[in-house]
């Protein structure tokens, strides 16, 4: 155990009978959170699969209105930021505090990065009226009902976008608990949880990026 | 030991700021229990509200409109805001860690924080109340419910928020049931009602989500007409009813799953014998857990899905009853040469018996396909409903309360009062929904606000039967605050109970227990205790 002679660890709380057991549950726990995530996400991915199936051509039509290269670099951003978080981890655990701190900071970089892309291309999108329901006023495409693909893109992104914004927040929150040195080697599961948090986030991104940007 | 123990979780810390920001499973599950009851409470009124407006075809109490409103108001507070967290929340929270002889739950701030959402939510709907409620029935449905000029979005945005308390529970409960049971406690020596809840915990996590992004899509269709489940743009009302019950039919198990979890904690308990098919019984709440999701199409068999999936739909719900009807044999075959004492939880355990039994039949009757097309939206549908929710659920419900009551205040209620108040709620219920099944099977349609003059005597009837019903609650609800201020002290375990919430002492001190307890019995070995002792 990691308990100091005589002592009880600041972090472990009262009715766990070790850290070892305090951060399996913290770690199952944090696995069945992700898992509600991804029901929360299929609902929007059955509805995908539905009307593409029902609209083949409408769906290939539409989706050659997306920036397939901004999408091709928010991917790498993405994964990137994935990495330097894992790296972060890895640091704490070799108690190299400084270090994670900027792998952190690297981290919330590459994050609002994505956002800031993502910015640019619904903004192009808002401009163009490539809207979701009755706001589409785009006039470029054919096809019946083109407004189902951008309100199924607008709704699967905003809800990710939504968990960058989340995950931001809560590596934001680890970056401050980090420089304020309250993570050791024998303890940084909050660090943890929030990597396998920001790495749903990246991996639900890399399943719309080939199912909206990059059908055919 | 007589009188209550000085040192317990009721009083031990004082004031109000400790409850409001306790961490202790005890203290969270009653703020539930409160919580829930008042809850009850509200839907109750708008069901008695609905019998006095059916006594007569005359719509004397209220307009066809407002009617809508009633019965919408007393499915959402009675299915989200009562039944869902019921016994999970209250009940559950307030004994699960005990049962596993554990201190707590595993994440007590997010249980706390699951206390406060479900607050946040229940005002939402009261909320909604207030600015015309909803009256799209419960279910929500496209496209009435993006059309109608009532309050969907709060009342939908209430439900989504809720969704979050449920997900936290089942959550907690899980990681409880893996990572804190104490030291000897296999996962087969848990008492039956840890099984109930894990199963229950499964079927939150996955399902509720879906019901989330659900909402979200209805409350955004009503913004932004986004089209999803508009078909003048392209989009399919009906995908709405599929997600909705994705989430909505395996919720049915979110509410009767515990419920049988009860069941099985006290038929042992008043047969004084162990409990007959201990793992048949663990198994097949998994096995309901499981079933649950591939249903759902039963609730759409006239909705216009094909008729193949009709077809597989009606055959999966009937295998619902393999693992219901293995439980209920168990428990029969528990009682069989038993030695029966008839406590008042007894006394609801049989109720529920009785009642689930009819409901689940009768669910069997509805799974075929030919017999539902005829019975569909009719009353025959709300008497099933209600003989498997209240018959089933809300029994059990009563049967756990019952059973808990002098662990959870360290105080007995009059066993008097209590057959009084049971023979009432058994005598009044059937009075109400025994009716509803002929209704039904005449073709009465569910949700109108009058009916034709031949319906009158069973509508009368029914009517008549929920005010029995409402005053056998009335007894239960003055019987049991009396206990709280006069009862005798229950002792450490006033039924004999061999789970470990009746080694500690009642009310439990804030940790449960003094020194963490060692497992020495299965819960249910009442054969090999008896013998011990003689």
């Amino acid at each position: 155990m990691h308990n100091t002679a005589g002592g009880h660890p600041a972090h472990l709380q009262h009715h766990f009978s070790d850290s070892e057991q305090q951060a399996s549950a913290s770690k199952l726990g944090m696995w069945l959170f992700l898992l509600t995530e991804m029901l929360l996400f299929g609902g929007l991915f059955a509805a995908y699969s539905i009307y593409r199936a029902w609209n083949p051509e409408m769906f290939y039509e539409a989706h050659k209105q997306l920036n397939v290269q901004l999408g091709m670099i928010n991917t790498i951003v993405l994964i990137t930021s994935s990495v330097t978080m894992a790296l972060a981890i890895r640091s704490m655990q070799l108690n190299k505090r400084k270090i994670a701190v900027r792998f952190l900071i690297a981290t919330l970089v590459f994050a609002a990065v994505f956002l800031v892309i993502k910015y640019f291309e619904y903004s192009h999108k808002f401009h163009l009226g490539q809207l979701p329901g009755k706001y589409y006023t785009f006039t470029g495409l054919q096809g019946s009902n083109p407004h189902i693909f951008f309100s199924i893109y607008f709704m699967m992104t905003g809800l990710h976008g939504i968990h960058v914004i989340g995950g931001m927040g809560l590596i934001g929150w680890m970056l401050s608990r980090t420089t304020r040195n309250q993570f050791s080697p024998a303890y940084y599961t909050p660090l943890e949880m929030t990597g396998l948090y920001w790495h749903l986030v990246d991996l639900i991104w890399i399943f719309l990026f080939p199912l909206l940007y990059l059908i055919g | 030991m007589d009188g209550i123990p000085a040192y317990n979780y009721l009083n031990t810390p004082k004031g109000w700021k400790s409850w409001l920001l306790t961490r202790d499973h005890k203290r969270i599950g009653l703020m539930y229990l409160f919580a829930i009851m008042f809850f009850f409470l509200i839907g109750g009124i708008f069901a008695l509200l609905i019998r006095i407006q059916l006594l007569t075809p005359n719509q004397a109490l209220v307009k066809p409109e407002t009617y809508n409103q009633l019965f919408t108001l007393h499915g959402a507070v009675m299915i989200f805001l009562f039944i869902i967290p019921s016994i999970p929340a209250s009940l559950g929270n307030f004994v699960l860690p005990q049962l596993l002889g554990a201190k707590d739950v595993a994440f007590p701030r997010l249980n706390l924080a699951s206390w406060y959402i479900y607050v946040v939510g229940a005002l939402f709907l009261i909320y909604s109340m207030f600015s015309g409620a909803a009256d799209t029935g419960w279910t929500f449905y496209t496209p009435y419910s993006t059309q109608t000029t009532t309050s969907v979005i709060a009342t939908t945005l209430g439900v989504f928020i809720l969704g979050f308390s449920s997900i936290f529970t089942g959550l907690n409960f899980i990681v409880t049931i893996h990572k804190l049971r104490a030291p000897g406690m296999t996962w087969f020596s848990m008492p039956l009602f840890c099984w109930g809840l894990y199963a229950t915990a499964i079927i939150q996590v996955l399902a509720t989500p879906v019901l989330g992004i659900t909402l979200v899509l209805l409350i955004l269709e009503r913004l932004f007409s986004i089209g999803i489940f508009d078909p003048a743009m392209g989009g399919d009302p009906v995908l709405y009813q599929h997600f909705f019950w994705f989430y909505s039919h395996p919720a049915v198990y979110i509410m009767i799953l515990p419920g049988m979890g009860i069941i099985s904690e006290t038929i042992s308990v008043f047969s004084h014998k162990k409990i007959f098919g201990y793992k048949a019984i663990a198994f097949s709440s998994l096995g309901i857990a499981f079933v649950s999701f591939m249903v759902w199409g039963h609730h759409m068999f006239t909705s216009g899905q094909s008729e193949i999936a009709a077809m597989i739909f009606s055959f999966l719900t009937f295998l619902v009853g393999i693992p219901s009807g293995i439980k209920v044999f168990n428990w029969l075959a528990t009682m069989y040469k038993g030695s029966i004492s008839l406590a008042a939880p007894m006394i609801y355990t049989i109720m529920f018996l009785i009642l689930f039994s009819i409901g689940g039949l009768t669910g069997i009757v509805l799974g075929a396909l030919s017999v539902n097309v005829h019975m569909h939206g009719t009353y025959f549908v709300v008497a099933h409903f209600h003989y498997v929710m209240m018959g089933g659920t809300v029994m059990a419900f009563l049967a756990g309360l019952h059973y808990w009551w002098p662990k959870i205040w360290g105080r007995l209620y009059s066993e008097f009062w209590a057959r009084v108040g049971a023979l009432l709620i058994f005598i009044g219920f059937n009075m109400t929904f025994f009716s509803q099944f002929i209704l039904g099977a005449k073709g009465m349609p569910r949700r109108y606000s009058t009916y034709l003059d031949q319906y009158q005597p069973l509508h009368g009837f029914s009517s008549v039967g929920s005010f029995v019903l409402g005053a056998g609650f009335v007894v239960m609800a003055v019987y049991l605050i009396y206990s709280l201020f006069r009862g005798r002290p229950a002792g450490n375990n006033p039924w004999g109970g061999l789970t470990l919430e009746w080694t500690t002492t009642s009310p439990p001190p804030p940790e449960n227990f003094i020194e963490t307890p060692k497992i020495t019995h299965g819960p249910y070995d009442y054969d090999k205790v008896i013998a011990d002792n003689g």
